[in-house]
């Protein structure tokens, strides 16, 4: 049984409170809507207090001589059934609208700054990307920057760092001090917030680059056979397949085969210790406009030409369309890099870190080369490697070179099946 | 210290500057014999006589209009517009002829009348009896616009209207009458028109208003104390011309505003109060200026739902102040 509340009424037009002056009902009593339950005196009237409802006098909230605001509760009536189906409705009312809060609200606010927060920022040199906003949708609050003045700690609390997965110590990206006037924009130049994957390639490169000794070496391969063999199946592959064989899986497949030979390269940085990979996890670098994923080919070792071609369509799909799974992007040992899509023909990769090395693999031009002091025009390409000076020399390095080369060389029909 | 509801503060206002100055009479409907609608004029008739408490006719022009002449002639006129709605057929006579007395006339005259009107919602008073009015008059320079929240205020911001020496309007929340009741001073003291009041400190928000809003913003803050939310409360007391100096300074205080009035939301007091904030504050704002006000509807209604609707209270000004803080 639904209980309701009696409020004082309005008892006049500039009446703003009324006083018991005495109860009619008792806790217990059953009373029939409007009868009388109490009788209340004003500056104005004397009057008596109908009951809004139908039920048993729960509880008397006033006493006689109390006085109470107009609107304010004075007893509490049990009433009989009917009421339920309101109160249900209005709960529900206010859960449909709650809801509808949480989505409005839902929309992050992170990067949404008050001209006060701008201000204050600046004049204290505090990096906006590194503070927790306390604030609705988690926007940064002028509180939240008198707070870090008054205490005197920035708290390091980066977003980004929620995505990279696999990394835990947090390398900053922008140096407080060096915030001179040479990186003010001018009018007309646009700024672009660094956030998102933005900041975790920028993380990951600085990252790379300020914890590995890069070397590097570069050896370029003849792959006319290779050319040859691939343009003779490629149509009747994709018309078989329902996708494209490109060179890539080539390269790919040859660096799976020669890391099986050369371990060392398949390896990570553990600082007391160098840990070798059993796994073949090849990442490949696909690029999106202003991003830039490495999802992973695994078990590459194990594949045939065509699962490989297969996995990077997919990959490199699920990269265009914002699909990759934390999962495909993880337990990568080793990464090769298509840099010839964009027609480069030598490069310097940075490392994937923790990995051991990164292969470039150039465009394939067409060049005279001599062969058995004769000219011939020739299909070559470069592959650079980038290397981790810690873990690996160019005596090793070099040897895997030379063993990819000799693979890619001795790629035909006759000695790669695609199956 | 006595304590007293609003309105026999401003009984006991004019009872203490009539007593003081000969020159202070009040004229006005109902004002004489009957003590006022209100009873805000309880007793003066009895104690100063027809000639210093005048019934007037049920004429508002005639009411300002006398007033004016005989200000311009010396005395002192408190003039009572029964209810602020009545005040529009003085319209002429306050806009045109008070307010610009002193500046057309190269300051051979003034006219230094108070005219009080109880304005404002709440009491059923429907059409005619529930506006806010101050709008109206709050872009004529020559005018000053007094809007008391408190008994405290009401006495010595009355007995400065009085005493100023051009024309003040002095709003009074009829609503407040007899709900508002606090301490008074029994000394003679005036308070400055033209300073707001800083109501309550606080550090997370700041709520900006006036009239019978005040007091809704001081109990919501309360309530909102509970939760650590602390608000700051600037009480505007004279809104025209408005105290730009105290309103930076609330503003800059917690860079998150909150503009209340009971008024019709679109060309009220609290736009102007905006346009300074946005004008002088901007680099110390944390959050678009807020305000809460009055639907943009032609009068308060009458049916008590409608009315609810219309008018302010503590809930509504309790969640914007609170929607505000969690910003």
């Amino acid at each position: 049984m639904p209980t309701e509340k009696i409020t004082m009424p309005q008892l006049g037009e500039s009446v703003t409170e009324g006083t018991i002056s005495s109860w009619l009902v008792n806790v217990g009593d059953h009373v029939n809507k409007y009868d009388p339950i109490t009788e209340v005196m004003t500056d104005k009237v004397n009057a008596e207090v109908p009951s809004s409802f139908t039920g048993v006098i729960k509880e008397l909230s006033a006493a006689e001589g109390d006085t109470i605001a107009v609107g304010d509760l004075i007893c509490y009536i049990e009433t009989e059934g009917a009421q339920e189906s309101d109160s249900l409705d209005e709960e529900k009312e206010e859960i449909a609208i709650e809801s509808e809060d949480a989505t409005s609200n839902g929309e992050s606010m992170k990067k949404r700054y008050s001209p006060a927060v701008l201000r204050i920022a600046q004049e204290n040199a505090i990096d906006l990307n590194d503070v927790r906003g306390s604030g609705r949708g988690g926007r940064i609050t002028r509180k939240d920057l008198e707070k870090i003045i008054s205490t005197g700690e920035v708290p390091i609390a980066s977003q980004a760092q929620a995505i990279t997965t696999a990394t835990d110590n947090n390398i900053p990206i922008s140096n407080k001090s060096d915030t001179t006037s040479e990186k003010e924009s001018q009018r007309g130049d646009k700024e672009i917030p660094v956030k998102g994957i933005r900041k975790v390639i920028a993380q990951n490169m600085v990252k790379s680059k300020q914890e590995i000794p890069h070397a590097w070496m570069t050896v370029e391969v003849d792959v006319t056979d290779l050319v040859k063999y691939r343009n003779n199946v490629k149509d009747s592959f994709k018309i078989n397949e329902g996708f494209g064989l490109t060179f890539f899986a080539f390269f790919v497949k040859a660096v799976a085969q020669a890391l099986k030979e050369y371990p060392q390269l398949n390896s990570m940085w553990a600082g007391d210790k160098i840990i070798q990979k059993k796994a073949i996890n090849l990442s490949i670098a696909v690029a999106k406009e202003n991003e830039l994923f490495v999802p992973v080919i695994k078990n590459a070792d194990d594949k045939t030409i065509k699962a490989i071609a297969r996995d990077i369509h997919d990959l490199a799909r699920k990269a265009r369309n914002g699909k990759l799974t934390s999962d495909d992007m993880q337990g990568g040992t080793f990464t090769v890099n298509n840099t010839g899509t964009f027609g480069s023909i030598s490069s310097m990769g940075v490392i994937n870190h923790p990995q051991a090395a990164i292969l470039q693999v150039e465009s394939i031009v067409k060049r005279p080369v001599i062969i058995d002091d004769m000219f011939a025009a020739r299909d070559m390409v470069n592959l650079s490697l980038s290397l981790d000076h810690r873990i690996l020399d160019g005596l090793v390095c070099g040897r895997f070179l030379a063993r990819v080369k000799e693979i890619l060389e001795n790629m035909s029909d006759k000695t790669m099946n695609l199956y | 210290m006595p304590v007293m509801t609003y309105i026999q503060a401003i009984t006991t206002a004019l009872r203490e500057e009539m007593q003081r100055d000969k020159k202070v009479f009040i004229l006005g409907e109902d004002v004489g014999k009957k003590g006022g609608v209100f009873r805000a004029t309880d007793g003066l008739y009895e104690e100063f006589g027809e000639d210093r408490v005048l019934d007037t006719p049920l004429a508002e022009s005639a009411i300002a209009g006398v007033g004016i002449g005989a200000a311009m002639y010396g005395l002192r006129p408190v003039a009572e517009m029964q209810f602020a709605d009545f005040i529009m057929p003085a319209i002429n006579q306050i806009i045109s002829e008070a307010a610009k007395m002193r500046y057309r006339s190269n300051n051979d005259w003034s006219a230094p009348i108070t005219i009080r009107a109880p304005y404002g919602g709440g009491v059923h008073g429907a059409l005619y009896h529930s506006q806010s009015v101050e709008a109206i008059f709050a872009n004529q320079p020559g005018l000053k616009i007094v809007m008391p929240s408190t008994p405290y205020d009401v006495k010595g911001l009355l007995k400065a209207a009085i005493r100023d020496n051009d024309p003040v309007l002095f709003f009074e929340h009829k609503r407040a009458y007899r709900l508002l009741k606090g301490e008074v001073p029994a000394d003679d003291y005036v308070l400055p028109i033209g300073k707001a009041d800083v109501k309550r400190e606080g550090e997370d928000i700041t709520v900006i208003t006036y009239g019978l809003c005040v007091h809704f913003a001081l109990q919501a803050a309360e309530k909102l104390a509970e939760d650590g939310i602390d608000a700051h409360i600037l009480d505007l007391r004279t809104v025209y011309p408005l105290d730009q100096e105290a309103i930076i300074e609330a503003a800059k205080k917690t860079g998150k505003v909150l503009l209340i009035t009971e008024d019709n939301k679109e060309g009220s007091i609290i736009g102007e109060v905006a346009a300074i904030i946005a004008e002088h504050c901007l680099f110390d704002l944390d959050s678009p200026i807020q305000r809460l006000a009055g639907p943009d509807i032609p009068s308060m209604p009458y049916a008590p739902t409608m009315e609810k609707f219309f008018m302010m209270n503590p809930d509504k000004v309790e969640k914007a102040m609170r929607d505000l803080a969690e910003y």
